[in-house]
């Protein structure tokens, strides 16, 4: 069954990749938050500009943060931004 | 319950005051923070002044985000009421950004509620500041450290 999930992008990502929000259907073997960025840096490169540091890529699974470890599931809408700059 | 609103336009202090203590005799102090768009002075690292700055969030995830601080602050100090306003969009120097609203019983619960709130607003609700400079290049305000070692202080 074809997995497909909603990523959204935000500032600078946003920017980078060149779209706000796009649905892909990622391969079997991404299971996690770390192997989805894992396999969206390699797509092109935009995708790879924009996941070049991860240490500064944040995420949020269904509006909730989320670590790099958290579990994807069919149709979650996965945030990927920037550490937050509010206030 | 607290009021939480995320908005284009610019609010009232006063107004917001009088909504959080009409009626009431039970309400001994309130804190209140507002944030405002301040302009730099040019330096050689950032070439110039903030002509404006943009706020951007993402909208499904911001009230949701917000609601979940204002509890823990209405919880850990047993708050009387509390308003959080968090612009976005275009603003310039001199305009206000965001308004902490807290109020409590006694002095220092209003106080340090106040604190934690907007210490919390500025590392775990998704907004993101980008500064526009004069010659009109948009940069992306980075986080600063100091403001994670505010927050892991509450």
């Amino acid at each position: 069954m074809p997995r497909s999930l909603t990523i959204l992008y935000f500032a600078w990502l946003r920017e980078r990749i060149g779209v706000s929000e796009e649905i892909l259907s990622p391969p079997d073997d991404v299971r996690t938050v770390a192997d989805l960025v894992a396999w969206l840096a390699g797509l092109d490169e935009r995708h790879a500009m924009a996941f070049k540091n991860r240490a500064t890529v944040r995420c949020a699974i269904n509006q909730e943060f989320a670590d790099p470890a958290a579990i994807l599931r069919a149709g979650d809408e996965v945030a990927f931004f920037p550490p937050v700059t509010g206030g | 319950m607290a009021r939480i609103s995320v908005q284009t336009e610019n609010f009232d202090i006063a107004t917001e005051i009088a909504g959080l203590t009409a009626g009431r005799t039970d309400i001994g102090g309130l804190g209140c923070f507002v944030g405002i768009v301040r302009d730099e002075k040019p330096s050689a690292s950032r070439g110039g002044a903030i002509r404006a700055l943009t706020l951007e969030h993402y909208p499904a995830m911001t009230l949701r985000a917000i609601g979940r601080i204002a509890e823990e602050a209405e919880r850990r100090w047993s708050l009387l009421g509390c308003t959080v306003i968090h612009r976005v969009g275009r603003m310039v120097p001199g305009e206000n950004i965001v308004l902490v609203l807290t109020a409590a019983a006694h002095r220092q619960a209003a106080l340090d509620s106040t604190a934690f709130l907007i210490d919390w607003l500025k590392t775990k609700a998704p907004f993101w500041k980008r500064e526009e400079l004069p010659d009109g290049q948009g940069v992306w305000v980075e986080p600063k450290e100091a403001d994670d070692a505010a927050a892991a202080r509450w």
